[in-house]
């Protein structure tokens, strides 16, 4: 039996209470006819407290719920409450049209914590697979996403982006006016949001390097723009880039050592590629244009940035070998702020026609161009490193709030936060 | 240029009279306004009105161009006073009302050349940020660029863009973007 997800803010509340506040709280806005019911029974909770220090069972189930892939059952529907280690009476959850179910036990150590589960297939009655990993308390959630990934990559042949992190720009306005920045770094879910940089001066544009470990960003907090690299865990961070005039959006090469970015010394914005240990600048364009906003192909061998040489903003490819440009978008009379598909097949915009703002996906081969949301102040598209959801950041009513599509345009979701506005997200890379 | 620029200031005001005075139906109205003149509410950019004879007259005039005493930067009346040039949408030409502001400032820093100015450019929240910030570099840039002509020396003047990242209207419709699509002109410490 196939479900029909509802709207249903009731499951973001239950992520809410799950373990302390989310700083962003998720809603599917749209779900999809056709995902698959799968029941994740409340993990069995083995240790000297009344309550588990975190939900594991329901941190996975609003995993796999946010993906749009899965419909889970609602606990109280569930006829029994097997943990990993029960005997299953698969009957129980044929009767639900359950296709699959998950199981498992969080057992508290002398120091630290073991989480077991298993994954069956109903139908069948077999056991798809099952682990025992030992964790930390303040890792629980984490543990949670990588079984959400492994349950998402056993079912359904592709890998989860559950165990990932996001970061973004927010802004408050107090009643005087004042505004404070702060650049945030969250769980894929909105959990564990913490402040890397507070600022009374504008920030933009976050890059993760590729392993994850650091955050490119430029700051306003000299007065002008300027580029620097912070590292994530201990906060070190340096300027790496102050030119005369613009420094701005950088973007990291796909093996760390390189950074492109846009200066505007050369007396307009142009696109440099600054190599990090030499630190060496090499011009890619060289236009009368604003040539911006550059990504690198997955392989490393070519860059799409946007420039308005032919009038208006659209896409070109450079290609780092021979310099040759090469126009991309010819749809809608502007196309900027590339992301590029983690598997080089799709590249992610906004697309700007009649006066609306929208988030659209170029089809590298075909050339069709796909518009994905119907919003009209969309911006800054990040792709998930399983390419399969965009984040985005869009106005809905008065408020910046950050918001995630699947690639097929089917599946929405809003990440609001509690205060202020959020923008300029981008999605990490796999965390090692 | 500068006699005929001034001259371009009382010819304005004067035609928009007519132009009012043609499509008030109310009797007497044509004489009224003709008398009038300069008390007449007449709908300019504020930059003209201050400019008539009512604001000059009001004035003893030992000096040049009016009596204000002091540096012309902090004289409410003059031109230096406005400090902020409006942008069309994804455009930085210089428009033409705003000519003169520019102009004027240009002579300032031409006959003053150690007085230092900063020309901030900004846009809309419409399209990319950082798209943006080039647009508003290209905008301050373009006000540069006009002061040079009235020689004002690069020296003198310093472009900082802050793209979308600092509006002054919160508001998602044109009427807000307007405000937003702008290059502020700020002598620091002044």
């Amino acid at each position: 039996m196939r479900y029909f997800i509802k709207i249903s803010a009731l499951l973001a509340a239950l992520v809410l209470t799950a373990n302390g506040q989310a700083a962003l709280t998720i809603e599917i806005t749209q779900g999809v006819q056709g995902a698959l019911p799968i029941a994740v029974v409340p993990f069995k909770w083995e240790g000297s407290t009344a309550e588990p220090p975190e939900r594991i069972g329901g941190v996975i189930a609003a995993d796999l719920h946010r993906s749009g892939r899965f419909s889970p059952l609602p606990p109280e529907d569930m006829l029994s409450r097997p943990s990993e280690s029960s005997r299953i009476n698969f009957g129980d959850w044929r009767i639900l049209g359950m296709e699959h179910l998950v199981v498992g036990t969080l057992r508290e150590l002398g120091s630290g914590y073991e989480v077991r589960f298993k994954l069956y297939d109903v139908f069948r009655a077999t056991q798809l697979t099952g682990y025992s990993i030992r964790t930390s308390e303040k890792r629980l959630r984490l543990t949670a996403h990588q079984i959400s990934d492994i349950i998402y990559e056993t079912i359904l042949g592709e890998p989860g982006a559950f165990a990932t992190r996001i970061a973004y720009v927010t802004e408050i306005r107090d009643a005087d006016g004042t505004r404070h920045y702060s650049l945030q770094v969250a769980d894929a879910d909105g959990f564990n949001a913490r402040p890397i940089l507070n600022s009374q001066k504008p920030l933009m544009s976050p890059a993760w390097s590729p392993d994850g470990t650091r955050l490119a960003y430029v700051s306003f907090e000299t007065g002008r723009p300027a580029i620097y690299i912070q590292e994530v865990v201990s906060g070190k961070r340096i300027l790496i880039s102050h030119h005369p005039g613009l420094n701005s959006a950088p973007a990291w090469s796909p093996d760390g050592k390189r950074l492109a970015l846009v200066l505007s010394k050369g007396g307009n914005p142009d696109v440099y590629i600054l190599d990090l240990d030499s630190r060496k600048l090499r011009r890619v364009t060289r236009s009368f244009a604003i040539d911006t906003e550059p990504v690198w192909s997955p392989d490393g061998s070519a860059l799409v940035f946007t420039s308005d040489r032919g009038g208006r903003p659209q896409l070109y490819r450079v290609a780092l070998g021979d310099g040759k440009v090469q126009r991309l978008t010819f749809e809608g009379r502007y196309n900027a702020r590339a992301s590029w598909s983690p598997d080089g097949k799709y590249i992610a915009m906004v697309n700007g026609d009649r006066g609306k703002y929208r988030i659209a996906v170029l089809d590298l081969a075909s050339g069709a161009m796909r518009v994905l949301t119907d919003t009209a102040l969309d911006e800054s598209p990040s792709f998930a490193p399983n390419g399969s959801m965009i984040i985005y950041a869009t106005e809905i009513g008065q408020k910046g709030v950050l918001s995630a599509v699947s690639v097929d345009g089917r599946v929405h979701q809003r990440l609001m936060l509690q205060k202020g506005a959020a923008r300029e997200p981008a999605w990490s890379p796999y965390l090692q | 240029m500068k006699a005929l620029s001034k001259l371009m200031v009382m010819v304005v005001p004067v035609a928009l009279l007519f132009g009012c005075a043609t499509t008030d139906k109310t009797q007497g109205g044509e004489e009224d306004m003709a008398a009038t003149g300069a008390e007449t509410e007449v709908v300019t950019p504020p930059a003209m009105t201050e400019d008539t004879s009512a604001g000059a007259e009001a004035i003893a005039a030992p000096g040049q161009d009016g009596g204000f005493m002091g540096d012309p930067l902090d004289d409410p009346d003059s031109l230096l006073s406005k400090r902020v040039i409006y942008f069309d949408f994804d455009r930085s030409e210089i428009k033409d009302e705003y000519r003169e502001i520019i102009e004027a400032h240009g002579q300032y820093l031409a006959e003053n050349p150690g007085v230092r100015v900063v020309l901030e450019g900004h846009t809309d929240e419409r399209g990319t940020r950082e798209y943006n910030m080039g647009l508003g570099e290209r905008r301050a840039k373009s006000v540069r660029r006009y002061m040079s002509v009235q020689g004002a020396s690069f020296s003198q003047m310093d472009v900082v863009s802050y793209g979308e990242e600092r509006p002054v209207a919160m508001g998602h419709d044109e009427e807000s973007w307007a405000l937003n699509r702008r290059v502020e002109i700020v002598y620091p410490g002044r």
